[in-house]
């Protein structure tokens, strides 16, 4: 907005912002710094500080060699499960609610309010209230302690934002564009095909990094329904971090910590924008 | 002009049912899988809290004894005194972070861009990472109060991290730190969509750029704070990770929260029936910020309709 | 054959009765145009002869055969839309086929269809473009060509001009117009807009409140509008519709506007005889702008009327001058010569044409002559 500012002041505007920055960035250059610093030159000093050796072992050490709960492979093998999971679940997640999206907005069908109602409930009620019929239903259904187990959970949990993310993007599809469909001939699943997919870029970029932070990052669940070496890599930090309390390894630790936020946060600044947009598109529910 | 076209006779009822049964099935499973959960694991879990249950879920009736049982734990009460000063300190200080942020983006900086990914970049990390680190942070043997101690000043005291009463504002600090930039970033669509024109009116009117922030901006924008604040409530009775991975709980109970004691009665000492009584307390609770919320949108909307 | 007939078709959205026992029957060949205010229906009813909405109770007959239960594809129809709606991923061509790739019609004579529709619209220079590189007179062009490209027994107009310009949609009103004339194809056109009704149908029919007022050609709707309601809806400015009074005289009624007024205009009427039974009863007097005029004027006929009225207002458009008077203290519209420019608060000579005169029962707001 032009001439919203008052010229003086701006030099200030600018130091405070620059601070704040510098406030938030902090953590991370913190950790990035000590990722490569070498345990022993973090347990003689502080964990903030300039490293003196370039401890890129630590990654290595991180990656693969680390021991976690009496298995010695690093945080492979969690981050392996980590993708297992996120990946599956943020497909199936985004491509049926794409087309639950598709069918309230542009299909009206009997009862289509009522179950799209109760299905976005599903982004305000904790977790908590579906901790123990989860357990419950995985024992039965034999995915306990399973990736498939997670997978299922998070593709029918997903579907609360998904639905609503498509939903909210299709409804603004003029309903003469499905009609002329299907004078046309077209079918459910032609019209979604040829005509809404091909115009449905934006909010599939938008639903799968949302998708994929959410369950990238999930803890609670993976923490209940997954032990050892089931366990996703959020798990497993905290499973690190007990591991490791009496012998101090925080360079090692810095690096794992690395490694599991990598994968989000460069989905993160390759799609930024789209990842603001999800926030966003979340909080106007 | 061209081909004849191909007028097939209507189907039977039978027939066009199968021919349209995957498509019913494709809109049809997802929806009712998704909402079925929702409502019978919630009226389960309600179930439960009724039942006598402990290792596994059994049947019977205890009334509302599970319930009275958890809020007279202590775990429950200071689980609850915490999240009240954690849920309204968290609340108002990232609101205003956020407020503030968005305010000094709003003044047509440089690399607003750079600035704003700044500062929303915590919220692609998880809560696991963020606890982790501030717990390396706020350690008094390991982060800022050593490196100040190193550096000369040793009478200098940051340990809140260990300090019982203060241990609670460790996870405040680091849950401002996460998702400040979430309130940033809807202060900032709001503040971005307020009228040009009728800014410029105010400017023609001899307002200053303070004036216009006071009397016109930030009035505009109170809808969009019940929003922030509503949906930082929400993450706030909720938190489970952050206290997980900073605190642990710790030091001893003191930072106990109730998504806490729900997993702590559930799978550490296995007293099922408690652990439901607390999470659908925990549900209580939230209903208690949603449902005013609820209210207060669907009047806004009446009124716009009417309007 | 009627290519198309609806039987005592009604549509009810819950506690809204929307359409009330429509009956139509269009024969093929005609350009049908339902005509109405925005809420009468007449969408409805377009989207339930598409197949795209289902009456509460009725049948739709498209070539002799109920379709109630056939869908949209299979009714033998095309429609074109208001907003065009063309698939906006696809080129030109492919908004074309889509519909024959939907019937797997073969790719040869796919070619062969876009070829002729083409030409006929001529945008074949179009065809690879997508619709976002489209003008809105191409982007109709293209909607058309889609509709044309079935050869089906009725084609559906939802409004379809109703996006475009002031004058593209005259260009474009004469257009389809010209097609309806070159194919011979059958045509219901749903507009809210009287003049497009009155330029292109062949058969108008006027709806209001979910009823049809009155179907019939645009000469008689326009001459003898079936009620109050289609008189002040066809026609701009619409009749003038004048409360008065039906008097006996010797040689036929006369109809007295503002009665025991200095000012009483008495108008005799020749020729209608149907409004014998309402002699010395109020009636709705209704009267075009175009049959009052200046003084002079003679409507190539016996003496008009003549009668002195005061203006009040002046429009000049040009082509014509509107003029507010006061008739028998009631406000009238008249439509005088183009240079004649009577001045606001004087009295000016008007003539009234006295054989197009409409009389309107005023409880039941019927054409009785």
């Amino acid at each position: 907005m032009p001439d919203r500012s008052f010229a003086p002041s701006r030099i200030l505007i600018y130091l405070a912002v620059s601070l704040i920055a510098a406030a938030w960035l902090a953590p991370l250059v913190v950790v990035v710094l000590n990722s490569l610093r070498s345990n022993e030159e973090i347990a003689q000093g502080s964990m903030i500080g300039w490293p003196q050796q370039w401890a890129w072992s630590n990654y290595a050490a991180a990656w693969s060699g680390f021991c976690v709960a009496e298995t010695c492979a690093g945080i492979r093998p969690y981050m392996l499960n980590s993708a297992l999971v996120t990946i599956p679940a943020t497909i199936f997640s985004t491509l049926l609610g794409a087309i639950a999206g598709y069918a309230v907005s542009l299909w009206r069908f009997r009862g289509d309010n009522w179950i799209y109602g109760i299905v976005t409930l599903g982004l305000f009620l904790p977790q908590q209230m579906r901790l123990l019929p989860w357990t419950i239903v995985l024992r039965d259904i034999g995915l306990i302690n399973t990736l498939t187990g997670l997978v299922l959970i998070h593709t029918i949990q997903g579907l609360s934002f998904t639905t609503l993310f498509c939903r909210n993007y299709y409804v603004a599809i003029p309903h003469e564009l499905i009609r002329a469909a299907r004078i046309d001939g077209a079918g459910f699943f032609r019209i979604f095909w040829r005509i809404i997919l091909p115009l449905s870029g934006p909010i599939l970029i938008v639903t799968v990094i949302w998708q994929f932070t959410h369950i990238w990052n999930e803890f609670l669940y993976g923490v209940t329904f997954t032990t050892g070496q089931q366990q996703p890599v959020t798990a497993a930090l905290i499973a690190l971090s007990a591991a490791v309390a009496d012998i101090p390894q925080h360079g090692v630790q810095s690096a794992a910590v690395i490694i599991a936020a990598l994968p989000t946060l460069l989905i993160y600044l390759l799609g930024g924008k789209y990842f603001v947009r999800g926030l966003t598109a979340g909080a106007v529910k | 002009m061209t081909s004849a076209v191909l007028t097939r006779p209507g189907r039977s009822a039978a027939t066009e049912l199968v021919r349209r049964l995957p498509e019913y099935l494709m809109i049809w499973v997802p929806l009712l899988l998704s909402a079925a959960h929702l409502v019978s694991f919630s009226l389960w879990t309600l179930w439960i809290s009724f039942t006598p249950s402990t290792l596994v879920p059994v049947s019977g009736w205890v009334g509302l004894r599970n319930y009275t049982a958890v809020a007279a734990s202590r775990n429950w009460q200071i689980a609850f005194d915490n999240l009240l000063l954690f849920g309204s300190a968290f609340v108002l200080l990232s609101a205003a972070t956020g407020l503030i942020l968005a305010i000094l983006l709003d003044q047509r900086i440089r690399a607003e861009n750079v600035l704003r990914s700044i500062f929303l970049y915590p919220l692609a990390v998880s809560f696991v990472v963020t606890g982790t680190v501030w717990s390396w942070l706020l350690n008094p043997g390991l982060g800022i109060q050593k490196l100040v101690h190193d550096l000369g000043w040793t009478s200098f005291k940051f340990d809140w991290l260990i300090d019982r009463d203060m241990a609670i504002w460790t996870i405040v600090i680091a849950a401002i730190w996460q998702s400040s930039g979430f309130a940033m970033a809807l202060f900032l669509a709001g503040l971005r969509s307020v009228d040009a024109d009728i800014i410029k009116a105010a400017q023609i009117d001899g307002a200053g750029a303070v004036r216009i922030y006071r009397r016109i901006i930030l009035p505009s924008l109170w809808p969009i704070t019940i929003t922030v604040v509503v949906i930082q409530l929400q993450f706030a009775i909720s938190t489970f990770d952050l206290v997980r991975a900073l605190t642990n709980g710790g030091p001893g109970i003191a930072t106990q929260l109730p998504a806490l004691v729900v997993y702590d009665l559930m799978f550490q000492r296995s007293l099922l029936g408690r652990g439901a009584a607390a999470a659908v307390l925990m549900l209580l609770i939230l209903l208690a910020v949603l449902l005013p919320y609820a209210a207060w949108r669907y009047i806004q909307r009446r009124r716009a309709n009417h309007a | 054959m009627a290519a198309l007939s609806i039987r005592a078709l009604s549509k009810r959205y819950a506690n809204l009765e929307v359409l009330k026992g429509i009956d139509l029957d269009i024969e093929s060949g005609e350009f049908t145009v339902l005509v109405g205010p925005s809420g009468c229906g007449k969408s409805t009813l377009l989207n339930i002869v598409a197949g795209l909405d289902h009456p509460s109770a009725g049948t739709v007959e498209i070539g002799g055969r109920v379709v109630n239960d056939v869908a949209p594809k299979d009714r033998d129809i095309a429609m074109v839309f208001q907003s065009y709606a063309l698939y906006p991923s696809m080129t030109v061509r492919q908004n074309i086929t889509f519909g024959m790739e939907c019937r797997r019609v073969a790719k040869a004579e796919q070619e062969k269809a876009v070829a002729n529709v083409a030409k006929l619209l001529q945008i074949e220079p179009l065809l690879g473009r997508k619709p976002s590189q489209l003008s809105g007179g191409q982007r109709q062009r293209v909607a058309m060509g889609r509709a044309l490209v079935r050869n089906p027994l009725l084609f559906l107009f939802d409004e379809p001009l109703s996006n475009l310009d002031a004058k593209l949609r005259v260009e474009m009103r004469m257009e389809i117009k010209r097609l309806h004339q070159r194919i011979g194809a059958t045509i219901v056109y749903v507009t809210h807009d009287q003049i497009e009704a009155m330029t292109m149908a062949t058969r108008i029919a006027v709806m209001h409140q979910g009823s049809v007022q009155q179907f019939a050609d645009p000469d008689t709707v326009y001459r003898y509008p079936a009620n109050l309601f289609v008189a002040r809806f066809m026609g701009s400015p619409p009749m003038n519709t004048i409360p008065a009074r039906l008097e006996a005289a010797s040689d036929g009624p006369v109809v007295v506007v503002g009665a025991g007024r200095p000012d009483e205009v008495r108008l005799r009427l020749r020729g209608y005889d149907a409004a014998a039974p309402f002699v010395g009863r109020e009636v709705v007097f209704g009267i075009r702008p175009e049959c009052i005029a200046e003084g002079s004027r003679t409507f190539s006929s016996d003496a008009p009327v003549r009668v002195e009225a005061p203006v009040e207002l002046v429009e000049p458009t040009g082509a014509e001058t509107m003029v507010l008077l006061r008739l028998g203290g009631e406000p009238a519209m008249a439509r005088i010569s183009p240079d004649i420019r009577p001045a606001p608060g004087t009295s000016a000579a008007f003539a009234l044409d006295t054989r197009r005169i409409c009389l309107f029962d005023p409880e039941t707001e019927r054409l009785i002559a």
